[in-house]
């Protein structure tokens, strides 16, 4: 079957589709997106968590066919997902505001030698992707993706929260390497830099 | 799409920075922003243009005959380009394994344990392959279970394997043995009678899986050369190079191996999994070949950690000394040997764990069986014996009316002391200072769960499942310490290669690290750019992708890669500081007479003496001249331990942690929650902080969850495993976890480079006993078995 | 495989006649795991997405009628004060990324005994809504619903629209025992409703049988020794030897086995242990809201 659905705000259309393929299995294999993780293909572990019309779902429990004229967000679309979100929700507007704001996390970026420009195409990060990286909540990455989605909409639900809500919010989100210290470390310094006053 | 994704992968990942970024500093991660993207290429991310999807029909018994294969109906599907079954192997070499080569690529007459591969599909799409292997008839004439010691060595048990030729079937008891190490040393009867309390026990430990989430995948290119070009995941690319070149009846330089992303290993990638299979696939068709396990696949795909039972005997003094331990430790290793030789050594010769004991008796051995195979795991060995001796100093303590953890301090190891295989520990070995360290803690505050809106479920036991709003629950506290050994023991030749190459780009000076080394999650890529900018001076540092065109770095296990394979970056940055000196020399050592008689220095991108004198710049020094160099290199010689007595300077380096573990249980549900789980940990010296306590967190997590849920579940009757699933596999969530503080301790070892000390694998020894002592603190209770399930703790 | 993509209700019961076998799929969150593990293979996949009023529901006068596919975070948020024991239920399932996509007709259509809403939807008395093609709405009481392990009251050519719910009279717990803290399929769970209007209680008792099942023993007891105590009215304590009684016999109305997630004695245990704690929670909840409406009165 063929199906048609908004990828990270583009247009994508997937043909020859075998029905019991799961939007995950799109993703990665249609779409050239493999960022969304294929963990455990059970719902157990949230590797593969996309935004799907704004919610975060596993992809690996939605079918192919269910997202037929529907709007997905994946990990690489989350940097500008939230620069989009900061600047109100004009989708693919110009917003001065967001984009000064993305250029002090990119400076951020350099501070803590995150790397050079050129071995990624993105200029800037979501807020929750650099402090990811500067906390240590990285080791293998594999969870990464989908605890990145999880936690952006975590703070875009609640900006100030507590370390249970945190806990509550990525409790579907398992991580094998790091106890999840790093991580609560990482939603928290998102949390924090996020309430800066802007310009600091 | 498709070639950019296969040729960029993994991609060259360069790292730079304003600051000096050498050892000692939380640099971070050189693939963070790749990794954050959702661009990092693991290796189920692999994708080529008209490549095909691999399928393994694995066994649905645990041991039998196989009578026939028929697969025919699967090859008339369309859609299918091969089906492969033993008979299609190309050459005489039809098994492998890491010592003992007794694993069949594909069931050959006989499966032994379930989920065993026995034929492999490729077709255009993963249900067209997964239609077709369905469609293969396999005719299984079933055979009797072994499935533990009494079973395995019965007198008409059958044999796993028959006519075993192996290097230990002239001295195992049994052919269902794999390998047995005894170590004996002083005199254990007579020690006994000056003991005045004597404690036993019998400990069960389950099996654990490592539950990496980046599934067993890859992809196989075939070549026009006849080769094969193989993106894969893996902890040793050259010892899988090894086992996989002979059965496909290639020399190893037409088998290119490249590291692909790693979602984590554990030791679960120790051995091969689906490697030799996309491989055949891909030459049998012409075509790129990917496989990639699903969860369930994935619990059949690699070995576990042995489960184990452990034996127990301990005496001590009135005045709380040890007199003499006896103990005897069974490990399960399943249907294929893997590294259960030296899971049995680690067992064995960590089995009295950090104490001073003269006098001990020791018996480990490693069964074969029809569960599933087992082998390395974090901490593999010392783990199982960790939380058995553990379990017995609190019993000792307590029979002698003493603390728990002076106890232990009182017959701490020590630098200096002789370890039961005879061999002096000759650097740091401060078990009583970390277990004073960890005692001194700050106890976490008590119900932290009341709040002014009433009890907040999510910090007590049972979670979001709303099991209590604190009835019945109790605190507890536990502690424990354990040893690891670091990097490969008895002999083994433990060696890293290292390829560097410095050179001027752009108007900066740049070095190139190459090495075989797998990252699998533990940041070795981000120390090794770190040691070069310390030796070299330089800021640019770009790590190469790691493959088979450079020497062998050994095992991304062990604990050893920051010891070895960072020793080996070590080195040969110091050989190409060397001979960037040289050229300075040749070119400037007229200009100044520190050229020729001071000690020379690369710092900030500049040659200067030890006293800070700048002389040149590199970028003058090299101009256009390249310096590369690849070199081996060894930490020093270990001997393989006795067979009879277990003596030899077996072991490298040992590693130790102590944990403090706080519970709170539900004593009515059986239900626990860990409040702090807080770890004391000597590392040598922290080449990466940041890094040393995620791996410290990390481990300490996995040891919790073998302590209250992780068990893979084998059905006695059948030797089929009952959980393959996360659904039924329980690994730590976020709830789960609590706050877990370390506090690092740093006492180089000067044998080690930089004086570090391998620090992976300790954490996960000791936090498992911690739990497991606060649990018996809460509830009174004896609990000799791992898991802990709630029905061990409410009788019922 | 075919993918059925129905525009309207309509629609998707014709598809149904059409194709028995069709089977729906809606959160997905059951069905995608069994085909991915190839498990399942079904003919027919009919998607229920694409109707709207499935994931709408309406607050009436009496009761709440519960569309089929509302996701349980929105019951969570949405409907605390007219189903507690329901959103309590809801808060317990899986993790966040499914609960954003289950729904109770999910639980209802697999009808496995560990399925987390069946507790609090037994122990609510309330009815399930389904319609063919060719016979229109049938209502079956959820007392009527569960016939066996992972079988329900559907005929072939039925789907399940909506659930309707009595509004809660009186507090309402549920309680699920897992083996982690989160993200965890009940060893066995257990949920409670008080209905001070007919001064009855309900219970339901989840992964302990072979169906979800009522301990109507214990309900009929406690009711009884509620009545008779007249705690309804004097909301005192109630008094521990009662509270172990109506434990009891919800331990002995479970008809569990022993499993990997845990054993038959286990689970009759811990059912009974969450007996009396949600007894207790509710009855607390229960004597404080009289004594609030003693105070304004």
């Amino acid at each position: 079957m063929r199906v048609n659905f908004t990828v990270n705000g583009r247009k994508q259309e997937a043909d020859d589709v075998w029905e019991g393929e799961s939007l995950l299995y799109v993703l990665r294999e249609r779409m050239g997106l493999p960022g969304s993780k294929n963990a455990c293909e059970q719902g157990e572990c949230g590797s593969c968590t996309v935004r799907l019309d704004g919610v975060p779902v596993c992809s690996c429990l939605v079918a192919a066919g269910q997202v037929e004229g529907r709007e997905v967000v994946t990990v690489e679309g989350l940097a500008d997902f939230a620069k989009n979100r900061s600047c109100g929700g004009h989708e693919g507007g110009a917003c001065g505001t967001s984009l000064q704001e993305a250029q002090g996390w990119s400076a951020k970026g350099t501070d803590s030698q995150t790397g050079e420009g050129g071995i990624s195409p993105h200029a800037t990060l979501a807020p929750i992707q650099q402090a990811f990286i500067d906390a240590g909540a990285v080791q293998c990455g594999f969870c990464t993706p989908g605890l990145l989605v999880a936690s952006d909409e975590l703070l875009e639900r609640n900006p100030n929260p507590s370390d249970a809500d945190i806990r509550e919010a990525l409790s579907g989100n398992l991580c094998r390497c790091t106890g999840y210290e790093k991580i609560m470390d990482a939603v928290r310094l998102a949390a924090a830099r996020q309430s800066e006053p802007e310009g600091v | 799409m498709a070639d950019t994704r296969t040729t960029g992968i993994p991609s060259k990942v360069t790292q730079g920075s304003q600051t000096k970024g050498g050892i000692g500093e939380s640099t971070l991660r050189p693939d963070g922003i790749l990794k954050v993207t959702g661009e990092f290429a693991y290796s189920s991310d692999m994708w080529h243009e008209d490549m095909l999807w691999g399928q393994i029909l694995r066994s649905t018994v645990a041991h039998a005959e196989i009578v026939s294969i028929d697969t025919s109906e699967a090859l008339a599907t369309s859609g299918v380009y091969a089906v492969l079954t033993y008979e299609d192997l190309p050459t005489e070499v039809k098994n492998y394994g890491l010592e003992i080569q007794d694993t069949p690529v594909l069931a050959h007459g006989k499966v032994r344990h379930h989920g065993e591969p026995v034929a492999l599909v490729a077709a255009d799409h993963p249900e067209t392959a997964r239609r077709a292997a369905a469609k293969i008839k396999v005719e299984y004439k079933e055979l009797p279970v072994i499935t533990d010691e009494a079973s395995a060595t019965a007198p008409d048990a059958v044999l796993v394997h028959e006519n075993r030729d192996d290097h230990h079937s002239g001295h195992v008891p049994h052919p269902n043995i794999v390998h047995r190490q005894p170590i004996i040393r002083g005199d254990v009867a007579k020690a006994r009678e000056r003991a005045d309390v004597i404690v036993e026990g019998e400990y069960t430990f389950g099996m654990q899986d490592q539950a990496f989430l980046g599934p067993e995948s890859g992809l196989a290119v075939p070549s026009e050369d006849g080769g094969v070009d193989l993106y894969v995941a893996t902890q040793w690319l050259h010892s899988d190079l090894k086992q996989i070149a002979p059965v496909l009846g290639l020399p190893e330089d037409k088998v290119r191996m490249t590291l692909s992303g790693v979602g984590g290993a554990f030791g679960g990638r120790e051995d091969l999994s689906m490697q030799i299979h996309a491989c055949l696939l891909a030459l049998r068709t012409g075509k790129p070949v990917k496989i990639v396990y699903n969860r369930f696949e994935s619990f059949f795909g690699h070995v576990h950690r042995h489960p184990a039972k452990l034996y127990y005997e301990h005496g001590a003094t009135k005045d709380g000394k040890l007199t003499h331990m006896k103990c005897k430790i069974v490990l399960d290793g399943g249907a294929y040997a893997s590294a259960s030789p030296a899971v049995v050594g680690n067992a064995s010769s960590l089995s009295v764990g950090p104490y001073v004991i003269d006098d001990v008796d020791i018996e480990a051995i490693a069964l074969y069986s029809n569960n599933p195979p087992c082998g390395a795991m974090r901490g593999f060995g010392a783990v199982q014996a960790c939380f058995a001796y553990e379990a017995q100093m609190d019993k000792l303590a307590d029979k002698l009316g003493m603390d728990r953890v002076e106890f232990r301090r009182l017959n701490a190891m020590e630098q200096g002391t002789i370890m039961p295989t005879g061999q002096p520990v000759d650097s740091p070995a401060p078990v009583a200072e970390l277990l004073r360290r960890i005692k001194a803690m700050p106890l976490p505050p008590e119900r932290q769960w009341e709040s002014s809106e009433g009890a907040d479920v999510r910090q007590l036991p049972g979670g979001l499942s709303n099991t209590t709003h604190g009835e019945g629950v109790v605190r507890g506290v536990g502690y424990a310490v354990g040893i690891k050994n670091v990097g490969f023991s008895e002999g083994f030749d433990d060696y890293s290669t290292a390829k560097v190459r410095m050179e001027v780009i752009a108007g900066e000076p740049v070095a190139t690290v190459h090495t075989a080394m797998a990252e699998v999650g533990q940041g070795g890529v981000t120390v090794h750019a770190q040691i070069a900018r310390t030796e070299l001076g330089v800021h640019q540092v770009t790590i190469h992708p790691a493959d088979t065109q450079v020497g062998s770095a050994g095992s991304t296990s062990a604990s050893r890669q920051t010891y070895v394979t960072g020793g080996a970056v070590k080195n040969a940055c110091e050989l190409v500081r060397e001979k960037v000196l040289e050229i300075g020399r040749r070119k400037m050592g007229t200009y100044h007479p520190a050229w020729a008689t001071a000690e020379l220095l690369l710092e900030g991108g500049k040659v200067v003496t030890d006293g800070g004198e700048v002389l040149a710049d590199i970028v003058d020094v090299l101009e256009d001249e390249v310096v590369e160099l690849e070199e081996e290199w060894r930490h020093r010689p270990t001997e393989a331990f006795d067979l009879t007595t277990g003596q030899g300077n077996g072991h490298v380096q040992y590693s130790f942690a102590a944990h403090r573990a706080v519970v709170e249980v539900d004593t009515e549900l059986g239900l626990v929650k860990v409040i702090e789980l807080a770890c004391a940990q000597d590392v040598g010296k922290a080449l990466n902080p940041l890094s040393v306590i995620g791996q410290i967190q990390g481990g300490t997590t996995q040891g919790l969850g073998v302590a209250v849920m992780e068990e893979i579940i084998v059905d006695p009757k059948t030797a089929k495993v009952r959980n393959p699933s996360f659904t039924d596999y329980l690994i730590p969530t976020i709830l789960d976890t609590p706050t877990i503080p370390v506090d690092v301790l740093e006492l180089a070892d000067q044998h080690a480079p930089y004086g570090l000390r391998g620090i992976g694998e300790a954490p996960t020894l000791s936090s498992t006993p911690a739990v497991l002592a606060a649990i018996r603190n809460a509830t009174g209770l004896e609990l000799n078995k791992t898991p802990v399930r709630p029905e061990h703790l409410t009788g019922s | 495989m075919d993918f059925l993509r129905p525009a309207s209700w309509e629609e998707a019961l014709a598809a149904k006649a059409e194709h028995p076998t069709a089977v729906p799929i809606a959160g997905g969150t059951d069905v995608m795991v069994e085909i991915n593990f190839d498990h399942r293979r079904p003919e027919y996949l009919l998607d229920l997405n694409r109707i709207g009023d499935l994931g709408e529901w309406e607050v009436g006068e009496k009761t709440v009628r519960l569309g089929a596919s509302v996701p349980y975070t929105k019951i969570m948020e949405h409907l605390r004060g007219e189903l507690p024991g329901l959103a309590l239920a809801s808060h317990t399932v899986a993790s966040p990324q499914i609960r954003n996509r289950g729904g109770v007709g999910g639980n209802l259509g697999t009808a496995s005994p560990a399925g987390d809403a069946h507790p609090a939807l037994l122990s609510s008395g309330c009815e399930v809504e389904v319609e063919s093609a060719a016979r229109g709405v049938r209502m079956i009481p959820i007392d009527e619903f569960y016939l066996g392990v992972k079988r329900n009251a559907l005929q072939a050519d039925e789907l399940i629209r909506a659930v309707h719910l009595p509004k809660a009279d009186g507090p309402q717990q549920f309680s699920k025992v897992g083996t982690r803290n989160a993200m965890v399929i009940a060893v066995c769970a257990f949920g409670i409703a008080l209905h001070p209007e007919t001064r009855t209680v309900r219970t339901g008792i989840g992964s302990a049988a072979p169906t979800p099942v009522r301990a109507k023993e214990a309900e009929a007891f406690l009711a009884a020794a509620l009545e008779e105590g007249g705690f309804w009215e004097n909301g005192k304590i109630i008094t521990p030897s009662v509270a172990k009684q109506f434990a009891d016999l919800c331990s002995a109305a479970c008809n569990p086995i022993d499993d990997v997630r845990g054993t038959a004695s286990y689970r009759r245990h811990a059912v009974g242990i969450m007996a009396r704690r949600t007894l207790g929670w509710a009855w607390e909840s229960y004597r404080g809201q009289s004594a609030r409406t003693e105070g304004v009165a």
